[in-house]
């Protein structure tokens, strides 16, 4: 199916200086597709130049168009000399490629240089033509949709969900070929950028085509991420969820009927074989069943050398190493799974699930394995990558099937590179999921299971339990067993009943390394993971119970790999989920009961402990129903039950002596405040801050127990780097130093938010890297979010929270300025566009007209109903978007900007996503040589985080979007040096594009539906 | 905890307006984070001494990277950088732009230069204002005076336009250009008792009356653009002024003059008496002030005459404010009854002026 490409370059504005004799710029324009490159005429001594080109037109073939994007250069004509570039801009075609989404871009982008950064701003208008040409053997999978989204898109239907699809690509970094030692840096970051932009649209292509041999038409919870490793190389891998879906008509109930598909189609990948490098993983060990907190909690680090450790003693682990696992997951519960046998792997992105469709949830299963890099040398057939992914898959795979799980939800990659060393990892949640999804039709025939408590049964076989867990009798159905703590990677369900609030729990942890080389280096790294997993998971144990709750949900743990050290951090949301049995309390017992002193140190500290979880039980309003103690089941808890916290394995070899863990077998009941590790633990439980009162926080789509939102919602990213000073940092130092961090962290958005109290700091996303010895880098993004309180008290319990369902009816107190005052859109020019009268040269104006009008109509509509508020009530510093319509400078013909909103969640709260216009996917590199110029390295990177963001909201509003949900940043990778004054730092970012209105009432009116509708027609007209 | 590094981005930018203010005020981040810590916004949030700093730090940065906007307002408007609300956007401007009267009172009138820019520490020596805010302030006036110097229309317009600053504000810095432009002589010690706004109001009906744009724009378009400004006075009006001198010069005239005007006055006032003995001496100074306005150099000391003239003998007289008031109007509308007097425009376009001018400065 080839196309036609059609571009057209209007205008520039605020261009830089380039000649300093005049103060002006000679501006004109290449834009270049694949081999193509068509120029503009150079507009002569202007900073605002109007070039008002032709059209050019390029004839390609729809491959390209999946991976190639659109280049403008801007340059400064000069007679005498070479052509300054006075920036880029790079416009992915692919939203165009798909009829649902955009039809034409056209908008203001700002130009970028890798150097200069933001230099001015281009209009540039952009449309495809697609002939139709039916070749069964094609490359290309035009129309595929794609989501970041990790849920059933909001204005989609789920027909069928096929499974899970992966694709690597991997190539040559071109900072590392022998060409960058003669070209300028600017050069070479350009060159990285393109190769990046053009090796994540093949990714796309390629995933795609996967899509359609399964037979779906879009991607849900695609996560693309890139591994630079250097020397060896550049990889872009992905993976996603592969869907059949429907369009919505606006208004109806999404996410009711999902079938799954029996697809005997199996994803198409070429690498089966086992692992090339013959070496197998050495050991598995699950780590928290012998002694270990009793959660259904698995991590299994492998590696490519060493000897274990420790050796696995379990009285029920599950070996797994992939030599010895029955991969067939065949569940032990024996329920019907013909579906999942028929997939490689029944894994799946998605966090959150239409109803009825998650039937158990098991617990987290993980893996992580440790790998040397080496060079790639046909980057063709990237199958020793391949090969690692699909280790670490069968993995989780036979974890799960441990759990008697046959499905993996909430799954996700990652990985960590310091030198030639990279940690792979992946993590899910194993579950079981509806079986009579797989025929369509029958979802009426949903089994009658309590839908608020039906996920917490336990999956696996209660006599043959994976670990030692503490099995209750379901505390809301009373008919089916639960296991007392439940660790999940998904959000929370809708349905589930939870007492009282939400909070984020974070472990955190630094171990310190010895710098080694190659196998030593990957040896010493992989002995220490299992002990990092165990140590995560106790603080996160302990923490829970420290907040009186019993689940953690959207858990992620991030193990960073530096030269001397390793840094991991474990983020989850805790909460009371109502079908589970109260969590036990925190017991203190001193090493040598004898002594008077320490018997009163320790009566204080258990005090403290008490106190905190008394109070902790007041802030998140933790009051669970009293039951009558009739609780049945294998060991029956006490009602007070005794939390663990374990200094202790049952073995442990000497090799681990360095990591500071005691040795011998202790009463694994009791916390013993003589361990110096144990007063750490304690401190570190005692010092996390409570959050302020106003404010919660989660990591996950929305807090449990809150479900009234208003329309504030401010995204932000933050970065700190903390340079250790003190050469001989022990491991509790270090720990402090990263707790402290951390902590820090949060009380400054806090306190950077407190105008938006009461307010909910939602998707807390952290990241965590060492980019150089002595530094340790940590990296946030989330959403700030406001609602109202006055409806907070309410017992949520009964009315289980859904994302969408509630929104609707705060919206008549608090509307949402999502759009202008109507009189900057009324003077716009009301007649709708025919594609008879269109002139181009006022076809950027038209389309902003078009978008506009939309606006008014919604705001016309909803001002029937809906007091507004001034937009200037609220003051400094202000949730984000409020009205725009600034008609200020003239001398742009009044253009104004559209305000963008941003968020990692999929959804905005108070409105209704019309359309998805397509996936967001940046790279951007920023380089300069004058640090200290800049503002030192935080004005810089501040500048190119401001950069990045603006020039996302520019392509979204290209799009004629109006929002980003999804958003994430992937990759801030920054490097340093200030010596030299110079600085690198790489941006990958993401999100979905979308045009959202706000929502009026309870039942879709059909104002709405007739905009949703107008707006995609007066496209197509326009087109 | 120092930190290496140490941002925060929003999608939509965040800015304390107390934080701003300080950072105008030319505070430096530990001075600001002292005086937000005595402000007592620490315990709004529980918030550390290390979270203000950090706080403190981030805004300072991002006000420096606006900063470069706000020099061109009308850029912030379609910026895509920062995504900063509307409102907010008014206020950055509005705030950027804003000065202290005594800082403006001092360097009023002066010429915006390189010259002038030296002597700013004493300024801020003096008035109190930090050297950084007074470098600011004195840009703005620099920067104002540069974009509307060549431009044509009426001054305040220009400046709102361009600036989009609110009224009030723009009436001021029209009256900052306008005495800049001029060099009218405000720093003498005898003016001193006046404050920047008597000299705005003045400069207000100097810039609506005295000037060739308060006259609409003239039909014949032969004369330049320059011509056309309100940031020059009148040429022709000044010439015209020379005329006024009948009213001193022909004994006649000036007697009647003062015979319509005590009659008038008289029994309304108790000093009557003062106004008839100094009646030639005020008309003499009034009248002289007009006819010197040629000069560029008695333009300068406008003000200046007018408080030596006129101000100060009715002040050692003790006249009060509705003395002064009563005497003036009717010193004005006499001067129509005056049968020889023949530059009745000019005399009412001058003495409109210098009426307000001086009732407006009539004070201790």
């Amino acid at each position: 199916m080839p196309g036609k490409l059609k571009a057209k370059i209007v205008a520039g504005r605020h261009l830089p200086v380039m000649d300093r004799a005049s103060d002006l710029t000679d501006a004109f324009v290449e834009v270049k597709f694949g081999n193509t490159t068509f120029k503009t005429d150079v507009c002569h001594k202007s900073l605002n130049p109007q070039w008002n080109s032709e059209w050019f037109k390029f004839e390609v073939d729809d491959e390209d168009l999946q991976d190639e994007p659109l280049q403008v250069t801007v340059l400064d004509h000069d007679t005498y000399s070479a052509n300054d570039a006075i920036g880029k801009v790079y416009i992915d075609i692919d939203p165009l490629l798909c009829s649902e989404a955009a039809s034409v871009i056209s908008g203001w982008f700002p130009i970028y240089d890798t150097i200069h950064g933001i230099r001015g701003e281009i209009n540039v208008l952009v449309k495809v033509e697609l002939f139709n040409d039916l070749n069964r053997f094609r490359q290309s999978s035009c129309g595929v949709k794609f989501f970041c989204t990790t849920s059933i898109p909001r204005c989609y239907r789920a027909v069928m969900v096929h499974g899970f699809v992966e694709e690597l690509v991997v190539n040559e970094d071109p900072e590392y070929q022998w060409i960058d030692r003669i070209r300028t840096p600017r050069a070479s970051n350009e060159a990285r950028q393109r190769l990046i932009s053009l090796m994540s649209g093949e990714l796309q292509r390629k995933i795609g085509l996967k899509v359609l041999e399964m037979g779906g038409n879009a991607v849900v919870g695609y996560l693309q991420c890139f591994d630079l490793e250097g020397e060896s190389g550049l990889v872009v891998r992905a993976i996603g969820t592969a869907c059949t879906l429907d369009k919505l008509s606006s208004g109806s109930a999404p996410n009711t009927n999902t079938h799954m598909h029996p697809n005997t189609a199996p994803a198409s990948n070429a690498c089966n074989s086992p692992s090339k490098d013959g070496k197998e993983p050495v050991f598995g060990e699950d780590l928290t069943s012998s002694s270990g907190p009793p959660t259904p909690f698995r991590a299994l680090p492998t590696t490519s050398s060493s000897p274990p450790p420790f050796s696995p003693s379990k009285p029920c682990s599950r070996q797994s190493s992939s030599s010895d696992t029955d991969l067939s997951l065949t569940p032990k519960t024996g329920k019907n799974t013909c579906f999942f046998y028929l997939q490689e792997f029944p894994f799946f992105t998605l966090t959150s699930f239409p109803p009825g469709f998650l039937v158990h949830v098991g617990g987290v299963v993980s893996a992580r394995s440790v790998k040397l890099l080496d060079r790639i040398h046909n980057p063709d057939e990237p199958e020793t990558r391949d090969a690692w992914w699909e280790e670490i898959r069968q993995e989780i795979k036979s974890h799960a099937k441990a759990l008697g799980c046959h499905a993996v939800v909430g799954y996700s990659e990652s990985t960590s590179i310091c030198e030639e060393v990279c940690i792979l990892s992946a993590s899910g949640t194993a579950a079981i999921l509806n079986p009579r999804y797989m025929r369509e039709g029958s979802q009426l025939e949903l089994e009658p299971s309590p839908p608020s408590c039906g996920f917490c049964h336990i999956p696996y076989d209660e006599l043959n339990m994976p670990f030692p867990a503490q099995l209750t009798y379901c505390y809301l159905c009373r008919r089916q067993k639960v296991p007392d703590v439940l660790f999940t990677t998904i959000d929370l369900p809708p349905e589930a009943a939870v007492t009282g609030k939400g909070c984020l729990i974070q472990a955190r942890l630094c171990r310190l390394k010895k710098k080694a080389q190659g196998e030593v280096n990957a040896t010493a790294i992989s002995n220490l993971l299992p002990f990092m997993e165990y140590e995560l998971h106790t603080q996160l144990m302990n923490k829970l119970k420290l907040r009186s709750m019993n689940s953690l949900f959207g858990l992620h743990i991030q193990i960073s790999v530096g030269e001397n050290m390793l840094l991991g951090l474990a983020s989850a949301t805790g909460v009371y989920l109502t079908a589970l049995p109260a969590p036990g309390g925190i017991q203190i017992a001193g090493k040598t009961p004898g002594e008077l002193s320490n018997e009163h140190h320790i009566l204080t500290i258990q005090k403290r402990i008490n106190d905190t979880i008394a109070k902790n039980k007041e802030l998140y309003q933790i009051n669970p129903p009293e039951l009558t103690e009739e609780v049945v089941g294998s060991p029956i808890p006490e009602p007070r039950q005794r939390s663990r916290l374990f200094r202790s394995h049952s073995e442990s070899s000497d090799e681990v002596s360095e990591l500071d863990l005691s040795h011998g077998k202790k009463d694994a009941f009791v916390l013993e405040i003589d361990d110096t590790d144990a007063v750490e633990d304690i401190h570190s439980l005692l010092t996390d801050a409570p959050t302020p009162t106003g404010f919660y926080s989660c990591n996950t789509e929305i807090m449990p127990g809150i479900n009234n939102w208003t329309s504030g919602v401010q995204m932000f990213t933050s970065v700190r780097v903390f340079r250790l000073s003190n050469a001989n940092l022990t491991n509790q130092g270090l720990n402090k130093i990263f707790t402290d961090l951390c902590e820090n962290l949060l009380k400054s958005f806090y306190f950077k938010l407190r105008s938006m109290i009461p307010c909910c700091l939602c998707q807390l996303n952290f990241t965590v890297a060492v980019p150089e010895e002595e530094l340790i880098q940590v990296t946030v993004t989330a959403v700030a979010m406001t609602f109202d309180k006055d409806q907070t008290q309410e017992k949520t319990a009964d009315k289980p929270p859904t994302k969408g369902g509630s929104e609707t009816e705060e919206q008549l107190q608090f509307p949402l300025e999502l759009c202008a005052d109507s009189s900057s859109a009324n003077c716009q020019p009301t007649s709708k566009i025919s594609a008879a009268s269109v002139d181009y040269g006022s076809f950027a104006d038209r389309c902003s007209t078009w978008l506009e009008l939309l606006r008014l109509k919604a705001h016309t509509m909803r001002r029937g109903s809906v007091k507004t508020i001034s937009s200037l009530e609220r003051c400094s510093p202000l949730p984000e978007g409020r009205s725009r319509s600034l008609r200020s400078s003239r001398s742009f013909g009044g253009s104004s900007v559209t305000v963008v909103k941003m968020t990692p969640l999929s959804f905005l709260p108070g409105t209704r996503i019309i359309k998805y216009l397509g996936i967001i996917n940046m790279f951007f590199i920023r380089e300069t040589t004058s640090l200290r110029e800049e503002g030192g390295v935080s004005g810089f990177l501040h500048t190119f985080i401001a950069e990045v963001f603006s020039m996302v909201r520019a392509h979204v509003a290209a799009l004629g979007g109006n929002a980003v949900v999804s958003y994430s940043m992937k990759e801030c990778m920054l490097m340093e040096n200030p010596n030299k004054n110079q600085a690198q730092c790489l941006i990958n970012v993401s999100g979905d594009a979308v045009i959202c209105v706000r929502e009026t009432d309870q039942e879709p009116t059909p104002s709405t539906t007739n905009i949703g509708h107008t707006s995609a027609s007066a496209t197509d007209e326009a087109t | 905890m120092t930190m290496e590094l140490d941002v925060f981005v929003g999608n939509t930018t965040i800015m304390d307006e107390e934080v701003y203010q300080l950072w105008l005020d030319g505070y430096t981040v530990n001075d600001a984070v002292k005086v937000r810590m005595d402000g007592g916004v620490m315990e709004e949030c529980e918030a550390s001494a290390d979270v203000l700093l950090s706080d403190t730090m981030d805004q300072y940065r991002t006000f420096q990277m606006c900063e470069r906007l706000l020099h061109s307002p009308s850029k912030l408007g379609n910026q895509l950088l920062f995504q900063i609300p509307p409102h907010r956007q008014a206020m950055l401007i509005e705030r950027y732009y804003t000065f202290d009267d005594a800082f403006v009172r001092e360097v009023l009138g002066k010429k915006l230069s390189k010259g002038t820019k030296k002597d700013l520490d004493d300024i801020g020596a003096k008035t109190g204002v930090t050297l950084k805010s007074c470098r600011r302030q004195f840009d703005n006036f620099k920067r104002v005076f540069k974009v509307v110097e060549e431009l044509k229309g009426p001054l305040v317009e220009n400046i709102r336009h361009h600036f989009l600053l609110s009224d009030k504000l723009a009436r001021d810095y029209a009256a900052i250009v306008f005495f800049a432009n001029n060099r009218f002589e405000t720093g003498k010690r005898k003016l001193q008792y006046l404050t920047f706004q008597d000299f705005a109001f003045c400069a207000g009906q100097l810039i609506s009356n005295w000037t060739v744009g308060a006259v609409g724009e003239p039909a014949d378009h032969q004369r330049s653009f320059r011509f056309y400004m309100d940031v020059d006075l009148d040429k022709e009006f000044l010439q015209e002024l020379k005329e006024l001198k009948v009213l001193i010069t022909d004994k006649d005239l000036l007697d009647q003059h003062k015979s319509l005007v005590c009659t008038a006055l008289r029994g309304k006032t108790k000093a009557f008496n003062e106004m008839e003995t100094n009646f030639k001496n005020l008309s003499r100074g009034l009248v002289n002030i007009a006819a010197k306005l040629t000069n560029t150099k008695d333009v300068r000391d406008f003000f200046i005459d007018l408080v030596e003239k006129f101000i100060e003998p009715c002040r050692s007289d003790r006249w009060t404010a509705a003395d002064i008031r009563l005497y003036l109007t009717h010193y004005n509308n006499s001067a129509h009854i005056l049968d020889t007097f023949k530059h009745q425009v000019v005399w009412d376009r001058y003495m409109g002026v210098v009426k307000s001018c001086i009732f407006k400065m009539y004070h201790d």
